[in-house]
């Protein structure tokens, strides 16, 4: 290898490319284009048209573009939170089981007050904050064991994952379950008082949707603007001047992953009240995981999160849509969703460093 | 219950720990370097289906093996382009990694399914295999038991003992320093990272060679995962990985045990335990020891060097 | 280097799958289209294989005046907007083939009342959303007779995946098959709460041979427990497809589930104009389950195979005759009666004799 007599080299640029920001997205999806097109041909294929279905119909249909919006929103919901504790290098992976122990525990009281025809206009409000409230404890599990014994919270968070899928299997199959289910494992459908209602009459996209957006917007201006922000923004970089900033480590720990779990506790409910309608052994198709590389694709930030969320939920839309129109079998659009998100990730390279290539003394 | 019951469940654990041991020694030694990489699991199955494939076609389970070690470090290379060459933020890059390998592997062992081939021969040690209790146990494994107890020790000694491992380890802690020293500090992480590559794909070819011999799309079933979470929990340290392992492996057999003897509890509660157990032992291992980790004080930091 | 390995990779992986693409060719604008969404992957050899084959059977019968197409690994969750996206594409006929598609189904097919849809071992209905299901705890019947004759010990392990009526009932049934022939049998079950992880499959057939179980019966989805059977010199059997391959010398017989007689019959009704509404429960009389051969026994459980395989097939036996008494001592069936369809289908209780707990 190092017989060339070239050298490739990567200096940081002092203010990121203007230019690049934006031409970076777009060289990313050629190189990708050209890797998947290679990808299409060998399974005898038209690229084009596979292209065709996999991005440009779902833009151009409202239908489409409805589901994109439904699938996107838990995405950016979790990795809103998830991004404020990376930036302050704590790592939680667990967004999964916060996302489940959400919509587990707001479902529960969706499934206590089914049948209730009075005073029924509790129940909503109540499911979203219990849901919030319960996805934030379960945070603070791994956050509290970190800040005083130590315990790795990467380890913590992952595996209670495992104990909050089980632990709604559990409960689905058991207690909960709908008397009128024939011993089905699922809860009876949630009441009206229970369901987050569509957007406008009859649409297809919940309200749950709304809050996504109002999320973005407010968690952009508490980074920006607020003490807070300040801290988190600094607490990854110099962790004693987040101090400064009146947050001490510890504290900050606790309030971040309170502030993550809360977020992807409130997408699961959300998610069962708005889309799902009951609770059923599994919730999520695994957004607590995606939503991790939502939150680095936006690059940490709030409004390139919402971006990056609408990008990967593209990706599901169209992959589904390739298996039906073209045949092209599942694993080959999920290879090419890796394909993408690598070489988006790769061209974001540009804006940050500069390529020179040098002739290597000899 | 007699000996031979508890060997037969000695051999169980053992065999379940060993692709966790495979994966998680191979991610230790990346970890060191600094180099955090999330796409464990994609590149077991890459292994597993590589090494599949080329078992069945050479007939040979070293061969196959070796298909899997450099299927595995094929993915790395993707990996350490990416985050060496690129500076990739190396969560991402590395969860990509295993969202492609996932796909990959599906599309190179579509023909592939639904073919089995023997399993990994047990290797017969003269006399050692032989011994009353503990023969059977330790020494009536297929090749890989050594090849994992192999790779550990001379981890454990390559790290602590080794000229190179202690630049890796300096690499890992503070990549400018070494920078500064004069060591190549992209060249050190992607051989770890390679190495990493190499384990895992190993730990997949034992999946479709030895514990469950053939193919069939994302049969590792997130132990790459779990062999990420043992990596911590063994707080970087080799033997330790070991340990995890096999309290993981344990409780998952114990838990099995349990239901098969009729113990009345939910299945859901003993299926949870391997994962509560796991919690718990760092716990303990936390209060009782105030060494702290061995924590690589630069892991996931990209490292560009500007001069 | 580095570069060029990558892109090796890539097209070599490229032209790998080239054969894999085993499915459909173009359309002509009046063809039937039929569409199948699957849980798991086609390639999981098992529960989503066999619908699979279906299909191809259905493609191959009817030829021209069809063209099929499927997703897999659809998660549950989050469906309907699978199911709505193809019902809105063209597509006639949709099949859902995993129960927790039930509620989304039902929605879909409200909103879209000219297309027709049905739904695998689900209970709602539409004047457009049939169901169908398969008894599956026939062959659990014929394969408890075998267990019952063929073991050694009495004792006799079943790794299973979820309790739910499906599986509960095949337990019962298995055990009602396993009594017939031999009263003293014992039974060790394991939920693996899981349908596909070989890896924990082959634990669980390791953990029941450890504690003495000489033959291993499973009702989740991979062959790993055949193999690790066969390893030890004991026997087994296949779930939901003929394993025998994977275990030549160790596999007494295995369940098959086959869709394929269905789908064309509902595919045509279809094409024919006669498509209704309607809930089939078919076992071996309408040929969804099969029995695969019966090998490695003697010739007289083999002979006793058969023929209790022909009298279920002949109506002439239900798995599920009386006198049936359940694990708390209360009966079930009454000599000469028999436990009604729907009690089986939602079945959760265990026959007298089984030691084990179901979640209540």
């Amino acid at each position: 290898m190092s017989v060339s007599p070239w050298r490739f080299k990567l200096v940081t640029r002092a203010n990121p490319s203007r230019a690049l920001v934006l031409l970076a997205p777009v060289l990313a999806v050629a190189l990708a284009l050209v890797f998947g097109a290679l990808m299409i041909l060998a399974l005898g294929k038209s690229p084009l048209q596979a292209f065709d279905v996999y991005f440009a119909q779902p833009l151009a249909d409202p239908f489409s573009l409805a589901e994109i919006v439904v699938k996107a929103s838990p995405l950016v919901m979790i990795a809103l939170g998830l991004a404020f504790c990376y930036r302050a290098n704590l790592w939680n992976i667990g967004a999964e089981g916060q996302f489940v122990i959400g919509g587990t525990l707001g479902g529960g009281i969706a499934v206590a007050t089914h049948g209730m025809t009075h005073m029924t206009f509790w129940i909503l409000p109540t499911m979203l904050v219990v849901g919030m409230v319960g996805g934030a404890l379960y945070a603070l599990i791994p956050a509290v064991l970190k800040v005083t014994l130590g315990v790795s919270e990467i380890l913590v968070s992952l595996m209670l994952v495992y104990v909050a899928q089980l632990n709604l299997d559990y409960l689905v199959r058991g207690p909960w379950r709908d008397p009128k289910g024939f011993n089905f494992p699922v809860t009876a459908g949630f009441d009206t008082a229970a369901t987050l209602p569509p957007l406008w009459p009859g649409g297809a996209v919940h309200s749950g949707v709304a809050i996504t957006v109002l999320l973005v917007i407010i968690m952009a201006v508490v980074l920006a603007r607020t003490r807070f922000g300040f801290a988190v923004r600094t607490a990854g970089l110099a962790p004693r001047a987040a101090g400064f900033a009146g947050f001490e480590h510890r504290r900050l720990t606790l309030a971040l992953f309170a502030l993550s779990g809360g977020l992807a506790g409130l997408a699961g409910v959300v998610e069962v009240s708005g889309v799902i309608n009951q609770l059923q052994p599994s919730i999520s198709p695994g957004y607590g995981f995606a939503a991790i590389i939502v939150a680095f694709l936006g690059r940490l930030s709030p409004v390139g999160i919402l971006v990056a969320g609408l990008v990967l939920a593209l990706t599901y839309i169209g992959g589904e849509a390739a298996q039906i129109a073209m045949k092209l079998p599942l694993d080959l659009t999920t290879a090419f969703q890796g394909v993408v998100l690598m070489c988006v990730l790769a061209a974001d390279v540009l804006t940050h460093y500069r390529l020179t290539i040098a002739r290597r003394a000899s | 219950m007699s000996s031979v019951f508890f060997q037969a469940v000695a051999a169980t654990i053992i065999a379940s720990s060993i692709p966790l041991i495979l994966a998680a020694i191979g991610e230790l030694v990346a970890e060191r370097s600094g180099m955090l990489n999330l796409g464990v699991e994609g590149m077991m199955l890459m292994g597993a289906v590589c090494g599949f494939i080329g078992a069945y076609f050479s007939g040979s389970t070293l061969i196959g093996a070796l298909c899997g070690v450099a299927a595995g470090m094929a993915m790395a290379a993707l990996y350490g382009l990416l985050t060496i060459g690129f500076a990739v933020n190396q969560v991402a890059a590395g969860l990509a990694l295993t969202i492609f390998g996932q796909g990959l592997s599906g599309l190179v062992g579509a023909h592939f399914v639904g073919l089995k081939r023997d399993g990994a021969p047990h290797l017969h040690l003269p006399w050692l295999s032989d011994l009353p209790y503990i023969g059977h146990m330790l020494f009536g494994e297929d090749g890989f038991a050594y090849v994992a107890v192999g790779l550990v020790a001379g981890v454990a000694w390559f790290l602590r003992y080794s000229r190179a491992g202690l630049d890796l380890r300096a690499v890992g802690d503070n990549p400018a320093s070494a920078h500064a020293l004069g060591m190549p500090v992209g060249g050190i992480r992607l051989k770890a990272v390679l190495f990493g590559g190499a384990c895992a794909g190993l730990s997949g070819a034992y999946l479709t060679l030895a514990y469950t011999p053939f193919w069939s799309p994302g049969l590792s079933a997130g132990r790459g995962w779990i062999a990420l979470a043992l990596v911590v929990f063994a707080s970087w340290k080799p033997w330790r990985v070991v340990l995890g392992a096999l309290l993981f492996g344990g409780a998952t057999i114990l838990q099995l045990q349990a239901q098969a003897l009729g113990i009345r509890l939910p299945s859901q509660m003993l299926s949870a335990l391997p994962y509560v157990v796991t919690i718990l032992a760092l716990i303990l291992l936390n209060l009782r020891r105030n060494r702290g980790s061995l924590t690589p004080a630069a892991l996931g930091l990209p490292f560009v060097a500007d001069t | 280097m580095t570069n060029l390995s990558r892109r090796n990779l890539l097209t070599g992986a490229a032209s790998l799958g080239l054969g894999a693409s085993i499915i459909g060719t173009a359309s002509a604008a009046t063809k039937l289209k039929a569409a199948f969404v699957y849980v798991g992957p086609v390639g999981d050899f098992g529960y989503s294989y066999q619908h699979d084959q279906g299909r191809l059977e259905m493609q191959k019968a009817l030829g021209d005046k069809v063209e099929t197409s499927f997703l897999e690994s659809v998660p549950e969750a989050g469906s309907e907007q699978t199911f709505a996206q193809l019902a809105r594409s063209g597509h006639d006929l949709i099949f859902g083939t995993s129960f927790g598609y039930m509620d989304p189904m039902v929605k879909v097919s409200k909103q879209y009342p000219k297309v027709k849809f049905e739904h695998a071992t689900g209970y709602k209905r539409t004047p457009n959303l049939s169901t169908y299901s398969a008894k599956f705890h026939e062959g659990r019947y014929v394969i408890g007779q075998i267990a019952g004759k063929m073991t050694k010990n009495n004792t006799i392990g079943y790794i299973a995946a979820f309790p739910i009526p499906e599986v509960v009932s095949g337990i019962n049934a298995f055990m009602l098959g396993a009594q017939s022939v031999n009263p003293g049998i014992k039974l060790k079950i394991i939920w693996a709460n899981v349908w596909f992880d070989p890896g924990k499959e082959a634990d669980a057939a390791k953990v029941l041979l450890s504690q003495g179980c000489d033959i291993i019966c499973q009702h989740t989805d991979s062959a790993a427990p055949l193999q690790v059977v066969e390893k030890a010199g004991k026997h087994g059997f296949g779930q939901s497809s003929d394993m025998a391959r994977f275990a030549p010398k160790a596999i007494l017989t295995s369940i098959v589930d086959h869709w394929g007689g269905y789908y064309i019959k509902r595919t045509q009704a279809v094409l024919d104009g006669t498509w209704k509404s309607t809930d089939t429960w078919g076992g071996m009389d309408l040929d969804m389950v099969r029995m695969a051969p019966f090998t490695n026994m003697p010739d007289n459980v083999k002979a006793m195979a058969v023929a209790t395989s022909a009298a279920i097939k002949a109506d002439k036996l239900n798995p599920f005759h009386g006198p049936i008494v359940k694990q708390d001592g209360t009966i079930a069936a009454k000599a000469g009666d028999v436990v009604a369809d729907k009690d089986i289908l939602s079945m959760n209780w265990y026959v007298k004799g089984i030691d084990d707990k179901l979640p209540s």
